[in-house]
């Protein structure tokens, strides 16, 4: 198993003239997990992006180690599945066909064309996955999203709201995921939900600034 | 600063003095007298004037190139808070340059507009940094906008050299020093103007860049007084 | 090798899109049918020479251009899948998969120009078509290249056709002029060598504007 480590160095984000967070800062080794908490508005999901590498920040800066050796975060993408309510997938593709196209052009071999199907079903999404996904609805939607993150076996998760649009069956679901990704890699969780805070061992809290 | 402001209305008012009240003879005789160069004639003295407003206004667009890419480097946000003070001079001082070119065509060659390249490449250069305003306030959020219009003004900044110094040259027109233009093409590079005419001339250029640094300047300050009163507010 | 597959991915499918959606092609037909019905109206019984019949040509591949090739960003970015793009691809590997199409459909659409201007106007009689053809690839793919990085900066904007037009016509002046010049003179059967500073232009600009673009849309793309 490879061994990966995520350390964030006083990491600032400013936008639009205000200061979201700042001097955030952690660290994290296989396998290990963190959630981050925070008020509504406290950039929750903006640190997970971060995290993520889709946006960049203001100050401080979020480093990858794979093996012990500092990798690009361009490179260290293939490594991390993400989960997010602002993630949306093209409305005129089927499910198994988003899965198939956005998995070529991360340049995954063909032979896990297979493994699509079987992710999907896993999913919960067997009896939609030739459905357009502009026709589902917005659980199934988050399903599919799961089914995405998961394909390539991410040495990194990171989900911001993981339950959210889900019926009992996904909770149970994402909790499976949750116990194995824990085991095996990191988990990265962004929630105001106590009780999902309470599965990962270490937290980190935005807190909103007072003048 | 203060020294520069002086120095540069010192300068200035020199030039626009002996610019506009030295006579032009054929025969000059002593340093108080221009040559009437044939064809010009008193039209020449715009050169004093049009051609410092031109290289400010390219100066302004390559210093708002540096600025964009400082930006882009450092995400440091006085760096585009500079970049569009820059383009905006550059902007001011191209729109004087065209004034100036468009008054001097009137008498030179009998209409204010002629779509000659040296015209058509200026107007063109207008609009691009007209639409790296109009990109500006299409933008919402201060990190997209300055980032974006950083990209935009070191495209916009690679293309003003082109416009003013190359595109004219290259292609035909009426413009003195275009191609075709035997009577020679820039006096300046080309040595023609007397010891006179190039200390009037070099004054003026000097005068304008100082001009142009201290608006700069002034205009740098006041967007960051603005932008520090908008972050306080939050 | 992978980069290129991710290239080749993202045009394959930006094409499936399109051919489930059509919403690109029926707009830029469409736009080409009525610029060209409304210059018949107009130009009823003039007669049309090569200098202005070689400009509408170009004009009308520039607005068509305007109205068709900013979907390649805009439509992501409206419908919300930047980000999934952003997770999957390397920013190089979305621009020039972005760029061939673009390229793509604008020589779809100025062959189409170019047939239908050869069936409705008896005066457009390309006397030396090798000038022609190469005005044609050459332009289009100048147009492309100029209106892909164009489109990245508006993606993000509001207003965002009008600020398309505004932001592309500077920057593509310089090459419509070339093209409209040496398009004129295949019209009239000039010689090739004499038409050579036109190509020499075209080239130029398309290896400034990809260079430029290729280096700073990490810049764009990338928040």
């Amino acid at each position: 198993m490879n061994r990966i480590s995520i350390t964030a160095v006083d990491i600032a984000k400013s936008f639009n003239y205000r200061t979201i967070f700042r001097d955030i800062s952690f660290s994290l080794l296989s396998p290990s997990s963190l959630t981050i908490t925070g008020k509504n508005g406290a950039g929750k999901s903006t640190l997970s992006k971060i995290i993520a590498g889709l946006i960049s920040t203001t100050k401080g800066s979020c480093s990858y180690t794979l093996n012990k050796k500092n990798v690009d975060i361009e490179v260290f993408k293939r490594y991390i599945g993400f989960v997010s309510t602002y993630l949306n997938f093209y409305d005129e593709f089927t499910a198994l066909e988003n899965i198939n196209i956005l998995s070529r052009i991360r340049t995954m071999s063909r032979q896990n064309e297979s493994r699509a199907e079987e992710i999907l079903n896993l999913a919960g999404l067997r009896q939609r996955r030739d459905d357009p996904v502009g026709t589902f609805s917005s659980g199934m939607k988050q399903r599919l999203k799961y089914a995405f993150a998961l394909l390539h076996n991410p040495a990194v998760l990171v989900l911001d709201e993981p339950t959210s649009s889900m019926d009992d069956e996904g909770i149970e679901f994402v909790r499976h995921i949750v116990r194995q990704q824990k085991k095996q890699g990191i988990l990265i969780l962004a929630t105001n939900n106590r009780k999902e805070a309470g599965w990962c061992d270490k937290e980190v809290h935005l807190g909103m600034k007072k003048e | 600063m203060n020294s520069l402001k002086v120095l540069s209305i010192i300068l200035i008012t020199f030039t626009i003095f002996a610019g506009i009240t030295v006579p032009m003879v054929p025969q000059p005789q002593s340093i108080f007298e221009f040559p009437d160069i044939p064809g010009l004639g008193e039209t020449a003295r715009i050169i004093f004037f049009h051609v410092p407003a031109a290289w400010v206004s390219v100066l302004g667009f390559l210093i708002s190139l540096y600025f964009g890419f400082k930006y882009l480097r450092t995400k440091e946000y006085n760096y585009d808070i500079k970049s569009v003070s820059a383009a905006g001079l550059g902007m001011l001082f191209c729109v004087l340059a065209m004034v100036t070119g468009s008054l001097w065509a009137k008498f030179a060659w009998g209409s204010f507009w002629n779509w000659d390249p040296r015209e058509t490449s200026i107007f063109i250069l207008l609009l691009i940094y007209g639409a790296y305003f109009a990109l500006r306030s299409a933008l919402g959020s201060d990190e997209i906008r300055a980032r974006l219009s950083a990209v935009y003004a070191i495209l916009a900044g690679l293309t003003a050299p082109f416009f003013i110094f190359i595109m004219p040259r290259v292609i035909g027109g009426l413009h003195p020093g275009a191609e075709g233009d035997s009577s020679g093409s820039i006096p300046i590079a080309q040595l023609q103007m007397p010891l006179n005419m190039y200390v009037v001339f070099f004054t003026g250029l000097v005068g304008f860049t100082l001009l142009f640094i201290w608006l700069l300047n002034v205009r740098i300050r006041a967007v960051s007084v603005e932008y520090q009163l908008l972050i306080k507010d939050q | 090798m992978n980069y290129l597959f991710a290239i080749w991915a993202i045009v394959a499918k930006d094409m499936r899109s399109e051919l489930r959606l059509r919403y690109a092609l029926n707009a830029l037909l469409m736009f080409v049918v009525t610029s060209l019905a409304v210059i018949i109206i107009a130009f009823q019984d003039s007669e049309l020479n090569p200098e202005i019949l070689s400009a509408l040509f170009w004009i009308v591949i520039f607005f068509t251009a305007m109205s068709g090739l900013s979907r390649i960003f805009v439509s992501e970015e409206e419908r919300g899948t930047t980000l999934v793009l952003q997770l999957v691809a390397s920013p190089s590997a979305v621009y020039f998969g972005k760029l061939i199409f673009n390229c793509g459909l604008t020589l779809l659409l100025s062959s189409a120009v170019t047939l239908l201007y050869v069936i409705i106007f008896p005066t457009f009689v390309i006397q030396s078509l090798t000038i022609f053809t190469c005005t044609v690839f050459l332009g289009s793919l100048g147009f492309a290249s100029a209106s892909t990085m164009i489109a990245a900066i508006i993606a993000k904007a509001q207003a965002k056709s009008t600020l398309y037009t505004v932001l592309a016509f500077p920057v593509l002046a310089p090459l419509l002029i070339t093209v409209i010049y040496a398009t004129a003179l295949s019209i009239q059967g000039d010689i090739w060598s004499n038409s050579i500073p036109q190509f020499q232009i075209m080239i130029g600009y398309l290896c400034v504007v990809v260079g430029f673009s290729f280096l700073m849309f990490d810049y764009v793309w990338k928040d």
